[in-house]
């Protein structure tokens, strides 16, 4: 029988001029009380942050602050099932709910000075380093589309997005940076 | 000095000449110089013809409240831009431009029979043509207001330039770069806090860059602009925007800036944009947009060759230009007197300055010095001369009687006026900002503030320098301080040379009994003192019916510098305080916008994300045909050669009729809903009862509305006691993922439950017909694809090609089917791995219009296709899916209500032509009986209809009311060609017992 061991990504139909697509990631949402969070905490490596739009990493998984009760998990491919595993037998006595969505979503990569200005083109937050700081993470909107919006430095943003409207993000991000 | 261009002075750069065309005439001017100014400069003043009586007309002011110079710009047949003010476009080398509203040229112009005319189309003639004969309307009015109607042509082709966009945040935002703002933006920044300063014109500095003789600390004011520019530049806190128009001011201190970009330049870059919106949400405004100059009215004010007193005077020191030889200035405000003296300085001969007033004040007197000007005091002007530009003015001095004496017409090539200064509050009014009348100043001043905002110098009424620079100055440090930037000591700034200000008018000058000619009060519309009258002897006594019926302040000029004079008019017609009149609302934008401007990014291909699904290449190599659902592009069938959709079609349903066929459900909406309340959450959304679900089953789901209509559907299968999988229709999927957020979070947050979209997590491929289990039985591990351990509606994990899956057994075609849910990465692979597995078993890939016409068949509903918002599920004869015992859900009550259950209500049926190679049209009516005349009697209407391949005739799904009593009756449906008439019967056509999808 054929097996398929390949992930192969989502297909851009504009070349990635200003951005990096990152490579395939496993992704989950944790949703749950603060006890969910802590109980999770020793899985994930890191606690992830009870303050609004922050997030924090540990040594392989990132935990993103999406809600009060939602966290945004992401890590390394290679431990993926392990994880998923380890999470449930370590909140299974605790009312919660955790999604693989590894797939729905990719990632792309933003750096460089006017990368701030270049996001504004399409996304209206405040983007200065004081009222969007470095750590801070959440959910916004680029145009029409959905995005979560992590400012992982100064100079450097990690961008979620649903996998379907990642054509048109990378399109529409190279064209507004022409525009400058 | 030769011509119009004085021999030195100006901002402009006078070592380049460029080159241009105005109405195909060629001229030249300098770098610097706006279309307004270098034609003024070539002595050509008529620049346009009037709007309703198409009147020669030239060049009133010299900024961006010029009402008459419209002109169209053009690059090519696409880079074409009408309605631009003269007075604001810059010239560059091989600019083309040419004059509106006039045909066949402007110097004949066979609309201007209009003027002659005038007499037959008053204030208020649109309105007045409704009430005349109806049969006049097509032939003589209608064709007359369509070709009168609207200022320019707009072009013919596509708009090729780019647009960009930008948000930004700011703590302060200073609009408009004169003094004030300057010296806002100064105050402000010093503080530390973010500053966008931004000005309309060319060059930032507003009045600064147009005052010789003004020194500020010591330097003159242009050094005073430049050293103030050179501080806010190095800031890196502060942005300064020139050729940004701030054109509109919206709630919570949101404003809108148009930045024109290329415009101004000979040859552009192609990829730059044009033009950039900057949507600025910040703390604190700062508006110190300054005053319009007030013109006179009076018979014959309009024509070319006069203007204002200050646009005069900004030709002359901004761009070495002299508006004629021989001047009449006609004021009555002091600041004339220096625009003379600078005139007359510069070789200008001055005629006599007629002011209005009965005393000129010492400080205007005082400028006049030594010089031996003519001044007429307690003047008004009677008419004015020349066809194409101005040859004379008639003076006289109006007596308490009412009659003029020592009439006396003085020669001129240009009238200067001046009412005084309105203030422009436009921005201040679209923020809701309260105005109030001040007596002195004979104006509008900003009173009490809707928004954090302040109004600095000119446009709250302060006129001196010196008061302008503190005002500015103040308001500045005093939003930085409301904004958290940090407190700082008040600056002061010592001025010398300023010039006097005082003096306003509003209204008709005085005038003999009846006038002698048109007095105009609005120049872009065309209103006139008559006009303004004839509306309120008609009965109008609101300000904002005498605008609408008259059209004053209207358009795109938004009464820049009518509006007072409107006011007056109507305040002495009605005898009421012009503060009782009150004020017509200031609409955006300040000025015009492109439409370019606002769609920015969203144009082609990136007006909407285009959403592809992962087998989308797959599909695309095999000949698919896209249709959009939604943002979707999902296969709508296979082209496979020569055929048409119609066979394509035909094809497709045949192969999953007989053999198997393969189909992308990837865009259907998948939510996962899981905690232990889920189960309680399902039974209190959805009609059905969830309880009796076990785990690895599933049930097709029904979503009402609080009234009772559905809302959506899908099968959602239960994974495990506390885990369901659920779906949505294509296009509901973030719909219902709201409805379901916003209950949990509004009625049930005690419910432990959560939400999460999976819709992208999963590819989906549907394997339906007789042979699909032959074709997935040997890729799928792990679960018993047998008909007794894998039933209709079972769900179970397992692995597919080696990956792991979620298999439904579920059909929509009427076929034994199996849902493949595999993460999306793998769709693709899995698809290609079960297409080449099924070319021993007949499979084919089908496509939405295939798709269609199989759930017709079987009478499976589609929703927005088959319901419209309206459509209760008893109607659509899904009540059997209502769980009976439940206590409540969505829409329970509201299905209760006795009418919602009547009989008459539309119901879902299924139609038979008589004839059955005939297909209706979806959409038509329905009538019981034939050949009505109309109006007929419908009593239903056709939903879906298709032909059948698999049936060989076709079929038509639709709504009747009480349509499943009239089974077996014929009903008749009116086409062009005559009644279609059609059995009702069950909405299910094929295989009703559904012994093949349980195979």
């Amino acid at each position: 029988m054929t097996r398929i061991l390949e992930r192969r990504g989502v297909e851009v139909s504009d070349p990635c001029r200003v951005v990096t697509l990152l490579a395939p990631a496993a992704r989950f949402v944790l949703r749950g009380d603060a006890g969910v969070m802590q109980a999770a905490s020793s899985v994930i490596g890191v606690t992830p942050s009870t303050l609004a739009c922050r997030a924090v990493s540990g040594q392989d998984w990132s935990a993103l602050w999406q809600g009060p009760d939602e966290q945004l998990l992401l890590g390394p491919v290679k431990w993926q099932s392990g994880f998923e595993a380890a999470l449930e037998i370590a909140l299974r006595d605790l009312p919660h709910s955790l999604v693989d969505i590894s797939h729905r979503q990719v990632a792309i990569e933003l750096a460089g000075p006017q990368t701030a200005t270049l996001l504004n083109a399409a996304c209206p937050l405040d983007l200065d380093l004081a009222a969007f700081p470095v750590g801070m993470v959440t959910r916004t909107v680029f145009a029409k589309t959905e995005i979560t919006l992590w400012r992982k430095a100064p100079e450097h943003f990690h961008i979620e997005v649903w996998r379907s409207y990642a054509d048109y993000l990378i399109a529409l991000l190279n064209v507004a940076a022409e525009s400058g | 000095m030769s011509g119009f261009r004085t021999s030195a002075g100006g901002q402009i750069d006078r070592s380049r000449s460029l080159s241009f065309s105005f109405d195909g005439q060629t001229y030249t001017g300098h770098p610097g110089d706006t279309l307004a100014s270098a034609l003024l400069a070539n002595g050509a003043h008529l620049l346009g013809r009037s709007f309703k009586y198409h009147r020669p007309r030239g060049v009133l002011s010299a900024s961006s409240d010029e009402p008459n110079a419209l002109v169209t710009v053009w690059r090519d047949t696409a880079r074409y831009t009408p309605n631009l003010l003269a007075t604001q476009v810059e010239i560059y080398d091989g600019l083309q431009a040419r004059s509106q509203n006039r045909w066949p040229s402007l110097g004949f112009d066979v609309g201007a029979l209009n003027n002659l005319l005038s007499r037959f189309i008053p204030a208020g003639f649109y309105y007045k043509t409704f009430m005349w004969p109806p049969r006049a309307w097509h032939t003589l009015y209608e064709p007359f207001i369509r070709r009168a109607a609207g200022l320019g042509v707009a072009p013919s082709e596509p708009d090729p330039d780019r647009y960009a966009q930008r948000f930004a945040h700011c703590e302060v935002l200073v609009v408009g770069s004169g003094p004030a703002g300057i010296a806002a933006a100064l105050a402000a920044a010093g503080s530390g806090v973010r500053v966008i300063l931004c000005d309309e014109q060319a060059s930032l500095g507003g009045s600064l860059r147009s005052d010789a003789a003004l020194r500020i600390d010591g330097q003159s004011a242009g050094d005073w602009l430049e050293a103030s520019l050179a501080t806010l530049r190095g800031n890196p806190r502060v942005t300064l925007l020139d050729r940004t128009t701030a054109f509109g001011y919206f709630p919570h201190n949101f404003l809108g800036l148009a930045e024109r970009l290329t415009d101004h330049q000979a040859r552009p870059d192609a990829r730059a944009p044009r033009e950039r919106l900057w949507q600025v949400r910040t703390r604190e405004v700062v508006l110190a947009t300054g005053a319009h100059e007030r013109p006179l009215v009076f018979p014959g004010n309009d024509r070319p060759g006069i203007m204002l007193a200050s646009a005069a005077h900004t030709y002359l020191t901004r761009y070495g230009v002299i508006a004629g030889h021989e001047l009449v200035l006609l004021t009555c405000n002091d600041s004339s007197y220096k625009i003379a003296m600078d005139l007359w300085d510069a070789g200008v001969k001055i005629n006599a300055i007629c002011d209005v007033r009965g005393v000129v004040p010492d400080a205007a007197r005082a400028l006049v010095g030594t010089a031996n000007l003519r001044i007429i005091t307690g003047a008004t002007a009677l008419g004015t001369r020349g066809s194409k530009r101005v040859r004379g003015v008639e003076i006289g001095r109006p007596q308490s009687n009412g009659t003029v004496v020592e009439r006396e017409w003085l020669d001129c090539d240009a009238l200067l006026m001046s009412g005084g200064f309105t203030p422009a509050v436009h921005l201040f009014s679209q923020s809701r900002g309260k105005l109030r009348w001040d007596e002195a100043l004979n104006t509008f001043v900003p009173g009490e503030s809707a928004e954090h905002e302040r109004s600095a110098g000119a446009c709250r009424g302060s006129y001196t320098i010196a008061d302008v620079l503190t005002d500015g100055g103040q308001a500045g440090a005093a939003a930085a301080a409301a904004a958290g930037g940090r407190e700082q000591a008040t600056r002061s700034w010592s001025v010398d040379g300023a010039t006097p200000c005082s003096g306003v008018h509003s209204g008709l000058l005085p005038q003999p009994a009846t006038l002698t000619g048109k007095a105009f009060v609005d120049w872009q519309n065309d209103v006139t003192s008559n006009d303004l009258s004839l509306a309120t002897r008609e009965g109008f006594r609101s300000i904002e019916h005498v605008k609408r019926y008259t059209t004053t302040g209207m358009a795109t000029d938004q009464g820049k510098t009518s509006n007072i004079n409107a006011l007056a008019i109507v305040s002495g017609q009605l005898s009421t305080p012009i503060e009782k009149v009150g004020l017509t609302t200031f609409r955006m934008p300040y000025t015009p916008l492109t439409f370019g401007s606002m769609a920015g990014y969203a144009r082609g291909d990136l007006f909407d994300p285009v959403r592809r699904t992962p087998t989308h290449s797959w599909a695309a190599a095999q000949g698919a045909i896209f249709e959009d659902v939604g943002l979707w592009k999902r296969a709508r069938y296979f082209h496979r050669g020569t055929e048409t959709m119609h066979q394509a079609v035909a094809i497709e349903c045949l192969a999953v009729r007989q053999q198997c066929g393969m189909f992308d459900a990837s865009t259907l909406g998948k939510i996962e809903v899981v905690g232990p309340d889920a189960t309680e959450f399902l039974n209190r959304l959805y009609v059905n009862d969830w309880t009796t679900l076990a785990p690895g089953r599933s049930r097709y789901g029904i979503l009402l509305r609080e009234d009772g209509f559905v809302y959506d559907d899908g099968v959602i299968g239960r994974m495990a006691s506390d885990r369901f999988h659920v779906t949505t229709t294509t296009g509901g999927a973030p719909r219902v993922f709201g409805m379901m957020e916003d209950y949990l979070q509004t009625e049930w947050p005690d419910l432990k439950v959560w939400l999460t979209s999976t819709t992208e997590q999963w590819a989906v491929i549907a394997v339906q017909g007789p042979n699909a289990r032959r074709v997935v039985e040997g890729l799928v591990e792990g679960i018993d694809l047998t008909a007794a351990a894998f039933p209709h509606m079972a769900v179970a994990t397992g692995h597919i090609c080696g990956i792991p899956c979620r298999l439904f057994r579920v059909s929509f075609t009427g076929e034994l089917g199996f849902e493949v849910n595999v993460a999306a990465d793998y769709g693709q692979a899995v698809w290609e791995t079960i297409y080449a597995a099924g070319q021993a078993h007949g499979i084919e890939p089908y496509g939405t219009e295939a798709m269609h016409v199989m759930r017709a068949e079987k009478g499976y509903i589609i929703i927005g296709q088959d319901t419209d918002g309206t459509i209760t599920p008893l109607d659509a004869g899904l009540g059997w899916a209502i769980g009976k015992k439940k206590p409540d859900f969505v829409g329970k009550r509201a299905l209760e209500r006795p009418a919602m259950r009547a009989s008459d209500r539309p119901q879902f049926i299924g139609l038979l032509t008589t004839d059955p190679k005939q297909v209706i049209e979806e959409g038509a009516q329905i009538a019981a009986s034939p050949n009505q005349r109309p109006p007929m009697e419908l009593i239903g209407y056709v939903t879906s209809s298709y032909w059948s391949s698999a049936l060989n005739r076709s079929i038509a799904l639709g709504m009747i009311k009480g349509g499943r009593a009239r089974r077996g009756q014929t009903v008749y449906i009116p086409m062009p060609g005559g009644d279609i008439a059609a059995e009702v019967t069950a909405p299910v056509f094929y295989d009703a017992g559904g012994a093949r999808l349980n195979d």
